[in-house]
């Protein structure tokens, strides 16, 4: 029940219908610009958890599948240096309510 | 497909496409409608109110067979702090009294469906599933589009409906530049399932009356932005939404966000027992007039969200998008009448747009965002103060009520001050829209 357990954004995304695309519509720029970025508002800004930081290989992992197309992205990066384009035809999320 | 060849190409089947297809196609001209969802609405999400009027404008009797959920009685706006909140409504079943109700919670997807229909039947092409990235252009007047698997189309006049981050207006040289973050708020939303019968005690509701509340305060810890609680039938509608540099800035994950409201102590009893049915999120363009781009060009017109046709005081963003549509639709119909395509004789849209409600609302409010920004503390002060205020107020505890009054007074005038007050009246008066 909603009141009673904290939903977790996989339990959000869970709930969503996606048809995926193996071609990746969102692209890091220059991985050298994530480096100098301090607070890399892309990681908790997205709404769907699309962009995790890589400590280990020091860049920005992109889960293209789990884009729910809100379009924030292009202004989310505070250098531009995300490459976010709507899928191709027919492909990505499909809402049923909206 | 590279000799198909349309009156008029309509990219995105959102509220302004559709209405702009609607119009074109009853006037007689032959209209292609491009959506990249599967479906008219797999894309696009709204909270969602729907206004009748601008509805009316392009399908009378609408809400014969448009799915509907509740006709709107009732508007509220709860002012918060972390654990009390003042609550301000207005009800009135008049709104309701007759076809159509001032206004209606919809499904975005189901409505943007049926709309879609209805351009279908005014004799539409609609095609979903195909995605436009690009226009084509010869000598600088736009004459078709592109999609991302090369397919071309033409037209004497592209109409870019293609939603808040417009790839066509920036092609077509409309938008010269990416949305700045400060022109841009990010909203999430959940639908919560209550059976109706709940919906309907709860929320004092008689039948599919229905009730809206925006809310307030600083559970958006300092950001610029709101909550609300729409009734549906049988969901709820459940949406926060914040400046998109401010999420920039705070680092706050906008679901942590809207789980956070969900256990406020005046939300939680209004939601407790329902299910969430699905979690979306959208950016709205609350750049407004003061971004909004070039609206057309040679052979182009944008409308929608694609033009940043939000009136962000006033929760409008559909009705602005319809309106703008079906006068987009007119004038290339009298385009078509003449034969005559150039940015001169699609300037008349603009015209239209001037001498409606559109520019005149939006216009009236160009400023509140940004006046609110220069005196952010107004979005924490003040609920604060008012819940503390109404605190003292109905407190009953042997202590004379001349005395309450002026610890309330005091408390007001030490953290805001008069000359402070009077100058956030001004601002909220223009918020209200005077």
């Amino acid at each position: 029940m909603a009141d009673e357990k904290r939903l977790t954004l996989e339990d959000k995304l869970g709930m969503l219908t996606y048809k995926n695309d193996h071609q990746s519509h969102i692209k890091i720029m220059d991985a050298a610009v994530c480096l100098k970025c301090p607070n890399k508002p892309c990681v908790t800004g997205c709404p769907a958890g699309v962009y995790t930081w890589d400590e280990d290989k020091k860049k920005i992992l992109v889960a293209h599948e789990n884009c729910i197309e809100c379009g924030a992205a292009r202004m989310l990066c505070p250098y531009a240096n995300i490459d976010w384009h709507p899928p191709r035809g027919g492909f990505g999320v499909s809402y049923k309510y909206g | 497909m590279a000799d198909d060849k349309f009156d008029s190409i309509v990219v995105g089947a959102g509220p302004a496409g559709v209405s702009a297809a609607i119009t074109m196609a009853r006037a007689g001209l032959n209209v292609a409608l491009l959506e990249r969802g599967d479906y008219a609405g797999a894309k696009n999400v709204q909270g969602a109110v729907l206004y009748s009027k601008m509805l009316q404008d392009v399908v009378p009797e609408f809400w014969k067979d448009c799915p509907l959920e509740r006709a709107i009685v009732e508007e509220n706006l709860w002012v918060l702090t972390e654990n009390s909140g003042i609550k301000a409504g207005y009800k009135s079943p008049e709104y309701a009294k007759q076809a159509p109700a001032n206004c209606y919670t919809i499904i975005r997807v189901e409505f943007d469906k049926w709309f879609a229909k209805k351009a279908e039947e005014a004799g539409v092409n609609l095609l979903t599933g195909v995605t436009i990235n690009d226009v084509i252009k010869k000598d600088g007047a736009v004459i078709g589009v592109r999609s991302t698997e090369g397919d071309e189309l033409f037209a004497d006049v592209v109409i870019a409906c293609d939603g808040a981050n417009s790839i066509l207006g920036q092609k077509a040289g409309l938008l010269k530049r990416e949305w700045r973050s400060d022109e841009i708020a990010l909203g999430v939303k959940e639908i919560l399932a209550l059976p109706r019968e709940v919906i309907q005690d709860r929320f004092n509701l008689e039948g599919d009356q229905g009730s809206t509340i925006e809310m307030v305060g600083d559970f958006t810890r300092g950001m610029l932005g709101y909550a609300f609680l729409y009734t549906n039938k049988d969901t709820l509608a459940f949406g926060i939404g914040c400046a998109l540099d401010d999420f920039q800035k705070s680092n706050i994950k906008p679901y942590e966000l809207l789980e956070d409201l969900k256990s406020h102590p005046l939300v939680r009893p209004m939601i407790k027992g329902s299910k969430s049915i699905e979690y979306s999120a959208h950016i709205i363009p609350e750049g407004a007039w003061n971004s909004m781009p070039m609206l057309y060009a040679s052979g182009i017109l944008l409308a929608g969200d694609a033009a940043q046709m939000i009136n962000p005081s006033h929760r409008e963003g559909s009705n602005l998008a319809m309106a703008a549509g079906r006068m987009a639709g007119e004038t290339v119909a009298e385009a078509k009448k003449k034969g005559d395509f150039s940015a001169k004789t699609l300037a008349r849209y603009h015209k239209k747009l001037e001498e409606s409600f559109v520019f005149k609302d939006m216009e009236d409010h160009k400023d509140v965002e940004v006046k609110v920004r220069q005196n952010r503390d107004m979005l924490t002060v003040y609920p604060r103060l008012a819940n503390e205020a109404a605190h003292e107020y109905f407190l009953v505890d042997g202590i004379p009520k001349h005395d309450h009054q002026r610890r309330i007074i005091k408390k007001v005038l030490r953290e805001r001050g008069l000359m402070h007050m009077l100058k956030d009246v001004m601002i909220l008066r223009k918020m209200i829209g005077e």
